[in-house]
């Protein structure tokens, strides 16, 4: 039976690259979080880096990604949902629908370096701001403006349209029965996908390069005021994220425990893109039962 | 809903209806003028090398000589981005060709062979891979794929193999979940009716569920092409950064985004060298649209057959 034995064979095959695959993750997650665990405590996350010496901490960087993320994502999330609300509940099929679905799908498959060059012509050079945490968070919103907005036409879309026909028999009209019912019955749906592509900003570096810069001022964090130069809260101003500190000090290098301060760095971004991970599912999941009183 | 329309004002509509429905419409709108502007921002940009510096793009595409510096007395600067677009193309192809046995093997091991792990454990593995930052990808790459490769291979270990190595495994996520969406939306007549002639899992799986799932696969495929040449960093930190073409892939070279990323903040607006490398954004940009006609031509094939 010679194609039964080819059949065996193609299934261990299979198995073994699959087995290949999952040991790979793990090796590589492991590996990350393993070299990074000495690292992994409060002064080396709280404390700023230091120039040619060691013990340098990457305190200020965390703060400006988290900032970002915090920042891009008050600018993408109305802009991207409302195109996602169009999508999903008025647009007609047509030439202009198409348009907007090429357009979505191009920005998305843009390079995100080629987004921050766009950034740095136009938040960073024409508004004169220059280097500022401001232009980095513009930046990163065009690059996530196409996601947000899948991500709302699709949590839109698997709304029930039961639920929807309900409201509008009641005499609502379409735009109250979006907001009134729609939106929350889809919201475990966004807010699982809002806080996953956070994870995504949080660890995105090539459309930051030259925008927010690669150079944090000596950050005062007790000083709150936003308007001054060394406030963190200050949106204005430089901000090396910690995955461009991350490339920075590669090619760089001006500590002498460079290697480890990008193990601890890289252990770091790895752990938060989890934990933007398992917030997600979790907070999903909670809302779910929340709003549709069931679980799943 | 605008049965009873009598009976409501105008105004009434104004604020329930219309006003959303402008405000949703106008931030539809807006995807295609951003997107528009960032093609005219950067194409104004790229095409300054062309009409203000007058370069021929013939040059620029095609000679390999690299020296936006040199001085006007030694026959002025050169802007040749081969070497560059050479080093792009090579990564990315070494890298899908790597990628792709593997990663449909995947997607069908996930839908034909055991779905029950496929769900449970290899579409969370997935999802991990395509979170993991590009720059930590990058740093892997630098402190175990680099060293690994001088030591058993030879040469520097700074290689097109270690960028293609890198971006191997980055394009790995996305290749294999849309095979797999592709696998699964085959109808499953197809897959009873093979099994149902005699056929083995293999047999069917090698004439029935590839040449069926074949339009989506290449769809991955080009996906998987573009993420893999548009990828900056975590190819610019392996690939050594060499500026020549390389004769073997144990060679250093270049791409197209690693001189952009090192040469951008370098050079000053305006100049020939840094208007050169406005011109590679906008060939990135053109590759990225030409990559999306060619996933609406495989999809529009599929369709058709």
């Amino acid at each position: 039976m010679k194609s039964k034995t080819a059949d065996k064979l193609a299934t261990v095959v299979f198995y073994i690259i699959a087995t290949g695959f999952i040991l790979l993750l793990m090796l590589f997650v492991g590996y990350i979080i393993y070299q990074g665990r000495d690292r992994l405590n409060l002064h080396f996350i709280t404390s700023a880096p230091t120039f040619m010496k060691e013990g340098g901490g990457i305190g200020p960087q965390l703060f400006n990604s988290l900032y970002l993320v915090f920042l891009s994502m008050l600018i993408t999330v109305p802009i991207g949902l409302s195109a996602g609300i169009y999508l999903a509940e008025y647009a007609k099929p047509g030439r202009i629908t198409n348009m907007v679905r090429f357009c979505i799908e191009a920005l998305a498959s843009l390079p995100s370096i080629v987004i921050g060059l766009f950034g740095l012509l136009v938040f960073v050079t024409m508004t004169g701001w220059g280097y500022t945490l401001f232009s980095g968070a513009l930046a990163v919103a065009v690059l996530n403006l196409p996601v947000i907005t899948r991500i709302s036409e699709d949590a839109i879309r698997n709304v029930p349209q039961t639920v929807k026909e309900a409201s509008l028999a009641l005499g609502a009209t379409h735009w109250q029965t979006i907001y009134r019912v729609i939106l929350p019955t889809a919201l475990p749906g966004l807010v699982t996908g809002l806080i996953m592509t956070s994870g995504r900003v949080f660890g995105e570096a090539a459309a930051l390069l030259y925008t927010a810069g690669m150079s944090s001022p000596n950050l005062n964090f007790h000083d709150l005021n936003p308007f001054h130069a060394r406030s963190p809260l200050n949106p204005f101003r430089p901000a090396e994220t910690l995955a461009v500190y991350i490339w920075k000090v590669n090619s760089e290098g001006l500590a002498p425990d460079s290697r480890q301060i990008a193990d601890g760095a890289s252990s770091i971004l790895i752990i938060s893109v989890f934990l933007f991970n398992i917030i997600s599912r979790f907070l999903g999941r909670v809302l779910n039962v929340r709003f549709s009183g069931s679980k799943n | 809903m605008l049965k009873n329309k009598n009976m409501k004002s105008r105004y009434y509509y104004f604020k329930h209806e219309y006003s959303g429905k402008f405000a949703v419409t106008f931030f539809g709108m807006f995807l295609i003028i951003l997107t528009l502007c960032l093609v005219v921002f950067i194409a104004t940009k790229g095409l300054a090398t062309f009409f203000n510096n007058h370069f021929s793009p013939i040059e620029f595409l095609f000679s390999t000589v690299w020296k936006p510096d040199r001085a006007p007395a030694n026959g002025g600067p050169a802007i040749g981005a081969l070497i560059f677009i050479t080093g792009s193309v090579l990564v990315s192809m070494l890298a899908l060709l790597m990628s792709t046995p593997f990663s449909v093997a995947v997607a069908i091991f996930m839908t034909e062979i055991s779905p029950k792990l496929g769900k449970k454990l290899l579409q969370p593995a997935i999802e991990v891979f395509v979170g993991i930052p590009s720059v930590v990808y990058g740093w892997v790459g630098l402190s175990v794929l680099v060293p690994f490769i001088r030591v058993n291979l030879g040469g520097l270990g700074f290689s097109l193999l270690a960028g293609s190595l890198v971006l191997c495994i980055m394009i790995f996520p996305t290749i294999a979940s849309v095979s797999a969406d592709a696998i699964r939306a085959i109808p499953r007549d197809y897959y009873e009716a093979s099994l149902a002639l005699g056929a083995t899992r293999w047999q069917t799986i090698r004439r029935v569920i590839i040449p069926s799932a074949t339009p989506g696969i290449l769809t991955g495929i080009v996906l998987g092409l573009a993420r893999a040449f548009g990828e900056a960093l975590a190819v610019q930190m392996v690939l050594g950064n060499t500026i020549r073409i390389p004769r073997s892939p144990l060679d250093s070279t270049i791409n197209m985004t690693s001189i952009i990323t090192m040469d951008m903040g370098n050079t000053a607006m305006g100049t020939v060298w840094n208007n050169a490398l406005w011109s590679m954004a906008l060939l990135l940009l053109i590759m990225s649209f030409l990559f999306i006609v060619l996933i609406h031509r495989i999809g529009n094939q599929g369709g058709s057959k």
